[in-house]
């Protein structure tokens, strides 16, 4: 997030696009009700009719996977009724001529053919979004788990530059991160492209001061993202995966190519915390310890930095994380002497200039949001103050893409997928908690009625749903919240799990798969 | 009793809460923190019941290794070494770019940091990812 949650309470206009917030960030959508009861104006754009949308001073219901083409609408009523902020754009951005070609044929008209939402209402959305000086805009899977995610976050960002909404309280481009230390494992280098604070590979400097710190060469070339290690496994040329507290049996795309890919290792270290679907298949299985069970730090979606404190044992002979890794780095030769996670903090900050001012002391009861370069800076509520980090903000001028998948004649369907409420991811712990598996017990498919009458089916009945990748079957569920010809499955469940349908297509620069669309069958079973 | 102010391990709001652990180090319950800037002493259900799947009789305990196609119990040494020795072999005979890591939005900083060094600097990969994108 550019911004904070905090901010939440001083926007006047919020923007919600592809969360489900009440649903899946509970404490940020009960921020958002708030708000609005004290006068901030919201506009929901979701394909599903999610529950915040009846607080929506305006609601659009886009068709799946449309995502660019309304959102250049919205930057074309922006401009070409002059509610721009001129200022803004002039000093902080370039690239703006680009745009403002590229967005020319995104009429309320074209759009409205191409993603059903009503040309007015399109319009009335720009106006309320543009018009305000303090307008905030959340958005989440729902944007990025597309073939287009990039170009969807890239079209985001133009509407928050076109209309000087970015850079002070209450407004900002505010994605919302799924997990709740997804923020600190990218920020921590987990990715295949960057060390710690995002300091890229190519950099030889910033590689230098590692190697230093380090005491051993590293190597400079890009590694494969997560969905390029299972395509390069499931072809012999990977042949060891090691997998830290995932379990990408339930959570990653094409489920039968991911355990073909598997099958196919020499090699499967899995170290977690339960006996997951993945870590059955492994040769090795480390036993981690959870969140209550060691010290740590957690970053949150706003870029706090929060301390995670122990207050109890690992079961049995189990171990913290940190203390694994670091036994098995020794009995490789290289030795990680660490006593305590405060100790690699300690090595974090001196690596990471976003970080640099970070201490266990100084984090106590409300951490730091990063960045936070030095030990009297207090952190930072919102990015982009008086300038970019790069400079000037770039306006990206791109074109609407289809999905890569879409209903035909054998799949009518299109089939969109996330979580529900009460179970989380893979659902791993929460279908280990009483009241959470009491209002979620299985997967269920969410189907219009009229939908539901052509098939012949009725609320709770089994059905069978196909793609052309596999087939699971699960029962029913009549929702008003989705048009006909789209349907909904939460991926929560191993017995009925929806990644087996879904497509492993990626998209082509943040290589996300297209979780949000694939086309799908159905059909009543006994 | 015991209770040890931590922050919740499912969504990225990052509310913090108080963990009661009782005097065995039984975590029982769950307490908000009135003061935390995202929280302000509310929760969601899945963060008032945290505590429940951390006493999962089904958490795993010991180290395990697949003998003969089945999981066997295991020390931490046989397992580590028997780790330590299978990704030697491997780096040995195809190079450390066959050896890939998924590293996890559930662990900590620190926990991230320390997996994606020994990717980097102990097996001498930059194959670490995470599902930042899933
Ligand atoms: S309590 Fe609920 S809203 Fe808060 S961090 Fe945990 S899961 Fe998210």
């Amino acid at each position: 997030m550019t911004n904070s949650i905090a901010d939440i309470a001083d926007a006047k206009v919020i923007l919600v696009i592809g969360s489900n917030t009440t649903e899946q960030h509970p404490v940020i959508g009960s921020k958002i009700i708030e708000a609005v009861e004290h006068g901030a104006k919201l506009i929901v754009i979701d394909p599903r009719r999610i529950p915040l949308a009846n607080f929506a001073d305006i609601y659009l219901q886009p068709k799946v996977g449309t995502n660019v083409a309304w959102l250049n609408g919205l930057a074309h009523v922006i401009i070409e009724e002059n509610i721009c902020d001129h200022d803004f754009i002039a000093d902080r951005t370039e690239n703006y001529r680009e745009l403002v070609k590229m967005v020319k044929k995104y009429t309320p008209q074209y759009v409205q053919d191409i993603t059903g939402i009503p040309a007015d209402d399109l319009v009335r959305a720009a106006r309320l979004y543009a018009n305000s000086d303090r307008a905030m805009m959340f958005y989440c899977m729902g944007i990025t788990q597309f073939t287009s995610g990039t170009d969807n976050v890239r079209t985001c960002a133009n509407l928050a530059m076109l209309t000087g909404n970015l850079g002070k309280p209450g407004t900002g481009v505010n994605p919302l991160r799924g997990q709740n230390n997804v923020q600190g494992a990218c920020d921590m280098g987990a990715l295949p492209n960057v060390l710690t604070g995002y300091q890229r590979l190519e950099d030889k400097e910033a590689r230098h001061r590692f190697e230093q710190v380090w005491q051993v060469e590293l190597p400079a070339k890009t590694g494969l993202s997560l969905t390029e290690m299972i395509s390069n496994a499931a072809e012999g040329k990977l042949k060891c995966l090691y997998i830290m507290g995932e379990n990408p049996l339930i959570s990653d795309p094409d489920l039968n190519h991911v355990r073909e890919a598997f099958e196919k290792l020499e090699l499967l270290i899995v170290q977690d915390i339960f006996l997951t679907e993945t870590a059955s298949m492994a040769d090795i299985v480390l036993p981690g310890a959870c969140f209550a069970e060691k010290d740590g730090t957690f970053t949150n979606t706003e870029r706090r930095v929060q301390r995670v404190r122990q207050a109890a044992l690992p079961k049995g002979s189990a171990r913290e994380d940190w203390r694994i890794i670091s036994a098995l780095a020794c009995k490789m030769g290289y030795l990680m002497g660490y006593e305590s996670p405060e100790e690699i903090m300690e090595e974090i900050s001196v690596l990471t200039p976003i970080y640099r001012g970070i201490t266990y002391h100084r984090l106590d009861k409300k951490g730091i949001q990063w960045p936070c370069p030095h030990e009297a800076h207090p952190g930072t509520k919102y990015l982009h103050k008086n300038k970019f980090s790069s400079g000037k903000g770039k306006f990206h001028a791109v074109d609407y893409k289809k999905p890569v998948e879409l209903p035909d004649k054998e799949y009518p369907f299109l089939l969109t997928t996330g979580r529900t409420a009460y179970q989380f991811h893979t659902a791993t712990m929460t279908k280990r908690v009483a009241v959470l598996l009491r209002e979620d017990p299985d997967g269920f498919i969410e189907i219009n009625a009229e939908d539901a009458k052509a098939i012949g089916v009725r609320e709770g009945w089994p059905v069978e749903v196909s793609s052309s990748r596999g087939r699971v079957i699960c029962r029913v569920s009549i929702t008003d919240s989705l048009p006909q010809g789209t349907v909904f499955m939460p991926f929560h469940f191993a017995e009925s799990a929806a990644n087996l349908l879904t497509n492993s297509a990626v998209d082509p620069v943040a290589k996300i798969p297209e979780y949000k669309v694939c086309a799908v069958r159905i059909r009543g079973v006994d | 009793m015991n209770e040890v102010l931590t922050t919740c391990p499912y969504c990225g709001c990052g509310c913090n809460f108080y963990l009661i652990a009782d005097r065995d180090g039984e975590i029982t319950g769950v307490i908000p923190s009135r003061e935390h800037p995202v929280s302000q002493g509310k929760l969601c259900v899945k963060g008032w019941n945290v505590h429940e799947f951390v006493n999962s009789p089904d958490r795993l305990s010991r180290p395990l290794i697949k003998e003969s196609g089945t999981l066997q119990e295991a020390t931490w040494d046989e397992a580590l070494k028997k780790t330590a020795a299978k990704l030697q072999e491997i780096i040995k005979k195809y190079g450390p770019d066959a050896v890939g890591f998924f590293s996890s939005a559930k662990c900590t900083n620190e926990e991230n940091f320390l997996f994606a060094k020994f990717a980097r600097a102990v097996v001498g990969t930059n194959n670490i990812d995470h599902c930042a994108r899933l």
